[in-house]
């Protein structure tokens, strides 16, 4: 009961852990494949904790299509660097003024990095789950 | 030009579309919009037709992977015309055919995404100028035809007759890429039009011929040249628009293609012409041959179609004797042979076209294609029957129809090979003539087969089909009836198509003649008395003779059938390489995770082993290391101490804990020495891997005391401390050497050139995007591996779904 209640807000944290770990990536420490791999200890977190079918109805997508938007993001800016008419997979960035965030920088990279943490996530998520549910 | 490009990329993205509009435009209404793709390119090029015609071409490049010199660069000239402009006018007509021909009850939406499919990769293989984007495409349209074929998967033969055609055309494929490869090798590009430039170069090398046969084999095994034609039959399992579409009118055209479209570099030497011309010949007499004995009507026209591929290739090996010719009037005369195959082309695909449809028709109204079943339709489908009498006399060759014309211009060219002076070949020039005429007279037999045995002659009792036969609905005849009126349009003004179509396509096959000049023959119906006409007469008498008499020597097709030897042979190889792959398979695999990992580990030391043994200068350099701290020596104390305590733990569970303790070990080491990317990434890991290995407990066997045999301990251990050691040194003697400059510099730079200071990331967000892309590919790949094999693992007694 404890640990359930623990849970649910250290679930959120690492959520934004995993979030600030993708995002800031890109100049500090962090990145695509590790902002994926704590968002998906975090839900790992969380079916260890409650079980499958809760987990389930709290989170109403498939991880497998997650990985597969994750692959789909990776692969498509690739090619849209194509359709620009620069090579395959040419990153560009530009500075942009967001209401929120003030001065930022975006770039295709982050759009490409976010493909990968989505991948990690929605693989490591979909083999954990399918390993566990075997095991009932 | 753009609409090169668009011309290859509209179909694949009408392709990822077609899921998606599907739920608006339900059952074959989704055909509707499919359509529009074919006819807005055919519209599109149709409009650069006159361009072309005064020589003109277009090129749009594209930097695709420019460090590996893969440019995507589209190429418009005559040639890829032709074939673009079948590709999307066949393709208009056949999808508009589809639509009434496929029934609600299909997976249409999967149906027209796979041809949609197809048509991108078939005109990114005419439009290609890249070697290795060719070859992309080339597999490409393999892969698209393999699932048309497959189309109806729950029937074993067309499970059979697909993965048939696949292998014969991706091992073809996989030979022509090795031929790519050499032209790399001796030229230095990849680009078909500096190849062409490079012509004195390429024959002079000593890999001329290893090329030119490889190349020849990727053609041969997709236009389905003899013996690589027994997939072609088996194709036939396709729904029927797809046999009319892929195999008679484009795919099996694109080794028919990549023979003209090569003749610049390899023609002019004498094994280029022996091959093409002679496999060309024996195809085109064994196709007709074998055509005549068939009984269902679209086996019958798959080998018409072999035959008539192999006459068009037969053509091309003529006409590339214009290369080794020095007098002009004797290059004419071989030019001619490569405007009648260009010519053929177009030919065949009308009237073919039209007859794969009409057996669509009968097949889609009655029931059945069998001809000993049919007859007498002609007064029943009276549209039907002409169409089809159209498009079997002009295949059989006869007035007023477009294979008369191409015919004559085939016999023609037969008939100039007495005037080759590059070869001695007396006999030759009269054994050509001779098997052309064999062929054409069995071609006219299989013809009248079509037209006799299944329009006319008595209403077979019992007549079948459940309901009384009608003509089909006219949505249905549109597009053989378009088809059927150009074979009659082609007969009467061929000189059109000749001077806009043809011309510029015949410039791309001789570029060093500089100009349509003389290039393209006038087309007569008529010209005189010469023995081209007496040929058709022999050919018209012959075949009249014999099919009349059929019944009485059809038993000769009991004798000697090569044909299902050939086809036994391929199934005998098929059924020894999966025996003796399951043995080598069963040796290896023995289920133990333990011999798998003393595979790796026996690798992983015989090829470093090897390279060091190679390295001369074992150095190892202390100097400039820095010195061991108390707090290091501790961390490295742990984790040696915990991984030994692994060989000796008790249980599973302690031997994870020490595992786990190994790791965030080494995840404080990388903090200690301040790399906070890898401390944090080791950690994560670390946690997952033990969830996973928790999860994984309930599946393990008990841990047991090891009751291996001595030597087997002996051998692992050995393989262990190898390894260990080969690691230690490596590390080592990378300190002490520095083989290649440091590329640390050069990322000094990366927050400029990728906009970030995060060096690791930039390399792998960037720098080396290629690597991470693939990589996560690899990664869903196994993600999809792991939950396949876990979920869907086959419970006994349950039949498979694809067989039910």
């Amino acid at each position: 009961m404890i640990l359930q209640t623990v849970t649910k807000i250290v679930f959120f944290i690492i959520l934004t852990f995993g979030v600030e770990l993708f995002i800031s990536g890109h100049n500090n420490p962090g990145g695509g494949f590790i902002g994926g791999l704590v968002l998906s200890s975090a839900f790992v977190l969380l079916y260890l904790v409650y079980d499958i079918e809760t987990v389930h109805r709290g989170t109403p997508f498939d991880f497998k299509r997650v990985a597969a938007l994750g692959v789909l993001l990776a692969v498509g800016t690739g090619v849209l660097s194509l359709l620009f008419g620069v090579p395959f997979l040419s990153q560009s960035t530009r500075e942009f003024d967001l209401p929120v965030f003030g001065e930022t920088e975006l770039g295709t990279m982050t759009i490409f990095e976010a493909g990968v943490a989505l991948t990690v996530l929605g693989v490591v998520v979909t083999i954990i789950l399918g390993i566990s549910e075997d095991v009932e | 030009m753009i609409t090169v490009l668009l011309a290859i990329f509209i179909p694949f993205i009408a392709a990822c579309l077609v899921p998606f509009v599907h739920k608006f435009l339900t059952g074959r209404k989704i055909g509707w919009f499919v359509i529009i793709v074919p006819l807005l390119l055919f519209i599109l090029l149709l409009r650069l037709v006159p361009s072309l015609s005064h020589g003109a071409t277009y090129t749009y490049s594209l930097p695709w992977i420019p460090s590996a010199d893969v440019y995507f660069l589209t190429y418009l000239d005559g040639l890829s015309m032709i074939f673009a402009l079948l590709i999307t006018g066949i393709g208009s007509l056949v999808v508009f055919y589809s639509i009434f021909y496929l029934s609600e009850r299909e997976a249409i939406g999967r149906f027209y995404t796979y041809l949609l499919l197809f048509m991108g990769a078939m005109l990114g293989v005419v439009l290609s100028d890249n070697l290795i984007v060719l070859y992309v495409f080339w597999e490409l349209t393999s892969i698209s035809s393999f699932l048309l074929i497959a189309f109806w998967f729950h029937r074993k033969q067309s499970r059979y007759g697909a993965k048939k055609s696949m292998l014969i055309t991706v091992t073809g494929g996989i030979f022509m890429l090795a031929g790519f490869l050499m032209l790399y090798t001796m030229t230095g590009t990849f680009s078909l039009r500096e190849l062409i430039g490079m012509r004195d170069i390429i024959a002079a090398d000593s890999l001329f011929i290893p090329a030119m046969l490889l190349v020849l084999l990727g053609a041969f095994t997709k236009s389905a040249q003899f013996p690589f034609h027994i997939w072609l039959p088996d194709a036939m399992e396709a729904p029927t628009p797809v046999s009319a579409y892929l195999h008679s009118a484009t795919m099996v055209k694109a080794g028919i293609y990549l023979v003209a479209r090569f003749t610049p570099v390899f023609a002019g030497h004498a094994v280029w012409f022996y091959i093409v011309s002679c496999v060309g010949l024996l195809t085109m007499l064994w196709g007709s041959v074998n055509a005549v004995k068939q009984t269902d009507l679209k086996a019958l026209l798959a080998f018409s179609t072999v035959s008539q591929l192999g006459m068009i290739m037969s053509l091309l090996g003529v006409g590339s004797l214009a290369f080794a010719s020095s007098e002009s009037s004797h290059v004419a005369l071989f030019t001619a042979a490569t405007f009648a195959a260009l010519f053929h082309l177009v030919n065949h695909s009308t009237f073919k076209g039209s007859l794969f449809m009409v057996v669509g028709i009968l097949d889609h109204q009655l029931g059945t294609r069998n001809i000993r079943r049919l007859g007498g339709l002609a007064t029943i489908m009276p549209i039907t029957f002409t169409i089809a009498l159209i498009g079997s006399f002009s295949m059989a060759g006869l007035p007023p129809f477009n294979g008369f014309l191409s015919k004559e211009l085939f016999f023609e060219a037969m008939l100039s090979l007495k005037n080759a002076n590059l070869l001695t070949m007396d006999s030759l020039a009269l054994l050509f003539p001779i098997v052309a005429w064999v062929g054409s007279v069995f071609t006219f037999i299989y013809c009248m087969v079509i037209v006799f045995q299944s329009f006319l002659g008595k209403v077979p009792e019992p007549f079948p089909g459940q309901r009384p036969a009608h003509e089909a609905p006219i949505q249905m005849l549109v597009a053989p009836i378009v088809l059927g009126s150009l074979v009659l349009l082609i007969f009467f003004f061929p000189n059109i198509l000749g001077t806009y179509i043809l011309g510029p396509a015949m410039l791309a096959v001789y570029p060093h003649l500089g100009n349509m000049e003389g290039l393209v023959p006038e087309i007569h119906v008529w010209h005189g008395w010469k023995a081209p006409v007496f040929m058709t007469l022999g050919v018209i008498i012959a075949g009249t003779l014999l099919y009349r008499y059929l019944r009485y020597w059809k038993g000769v097709y009991r004798l000697g059938v090569l044909q299902w030897t050939l086809d036994r042979f391929y199934n005998g190889t098929l059924l020894r390489m999966e025996r003796v792959a399951t043995r080598v398979t069963r040796g290896y695999m023995t289920g133990s995770v333990r011999d798998y990992v003393a595979y790796i580990m026996l690798i992983f030391i015989a090829f470093i082993g090897i390279g060091l043994a190679g390295f001369q200068q074992f150095v190892f350099d202390f100097s400039n290391d820095a010195p061991i701290e108390m707090n290091e020596g501790v961390i490295v104390f742990v984790m040696m101490c915990s991984s030994v305590a692994v060989l000796f733990a008790r249980s599973r569970i302690t031997a994870i804990i020490l595992n786990g303790v190994l790791g965030y070990s080494i995840a404080i080491l990388f903090v200690v020495f301040r790399a906070p990317d890898l401390a944090l990434t080791q950690i994560i890991v670390e946690t997952v891997t033990t969830v996973l290995f928790l999860l994984c407990f309930y599946f393990l066997p008990e841990w047991r005391a090891e009751h291996r045999a001595v030597s087997m301990r002996w051998r692992n251990g050995l393989i262990a401390a190898a390894s260990g050691v080969i690691v230690t040194v490596v590390a080592l003697l990378v300190q002490g050497h520095s083989l290649y400059p440091t590329i640390s510099i050069y990322y000094e730079t990366a927050s400029r050139i990728a906009g970030g200071l995060n060096v690791v990331n930039t390399i792998l967000g960037d720098f080396r995007a290629f690597d991470t892309m693939l990589e996560v590919l690899v990664l869903f790949i196994a993600g999809l591996g792991v939950f396949s094999l876990v979920k869907l693992r086959r419970k006994k007694g349950v039949d498979r779904p694809e067989e039910k």
